[in-house]
């Protein structure tokens, strides 16, 4: 009985990661400029990819393989964190300003 | 449940191949190094979703090494085209 429970409970987190990976790729699919993009990249798919990794420590079968993943999501934070401030920071230097102010008109895109 | 990891790590690999849109799309470079962190992200999901799947514990070590990389390939890009690097901080 707290087998299955612990599979459906796995089921279901990996399934919510699943679907802010889906939000995240939506976002930079769709959002008009890079600011955004980076916004929707950088937040939405690292608490997709904590959801998938948690889901995964839930079906894993040694304490070695927990704290490897439990790992990997401890690198990728700080390290996503960062290539989108450098990213932001390079844009802004670089290329345009962000958009200030209400959206008044329309966006095709 | 291999066969649930099965399915979503291809779902997640139809999210990666959505995310080429926006290389060819994109208008500036950085648009396209975003891309760049994407795969990062989501590949690292993909391995590690395969490893339990496929019962590979490898793929792990894969992935540590995945979410290195695609950080200094960022951090490489932005030492290389930024244009006033090094004016604040260090020199």
């Amino acid at each position: 009985m707290n087998e299955i429970a612990l599979q459906w409970f796995s089921a279901f987190t990996l399934f919510l990661g699943v679907f802010f990976f889906f939000a995240g790729t939506v976002g930079l699919l769709r959002f008009p400029d890079v600011y955004t993009r980076i916004h929707a990249l950088t937040k939405a798919d690292n608490l997709g990819l904590g959801l998938v990794i948690f889901g995964l420590m839930l079906q894993a079968e040694s304490w070695a393989v927990i704290l490897k993943l439990l790992l990997i999501w401890l690198l990728a934070l700080p390290a996503s964190a960062t290539a989108c401030h450098l990213l932001a920071r390079h844009a802004l230097r670089s290329e345009q300003p962000p958009r200030t102010g209400a959206p008044a008109r329309k966006e095709s895109r | 449940m291999p066969d649930l990891d099965l399915e979503l790590a291809f779902f997640l690999l139809l999210n990666i191949a959505a995310g080429l849109l926006r290389i060819v799309r994109g208008p500036t470079p950085a648009d396209c190094m975003l891309a760049v962190q994407l795969f990062g992200t989501t590949g690292v999901a993909v391995l590690l979703l395969l490893a339990e799947a496929q019962n590979l514990p490898a793929l792990r070590d894969v992935a540590l090494t995945f979410v290195l990389l695609a950080v200094l390939a960022t951090v490489a890009f932005v030492k290389r085209f930024s244009v006033r690097s090094g004016e604040d901080g260090e020199s």
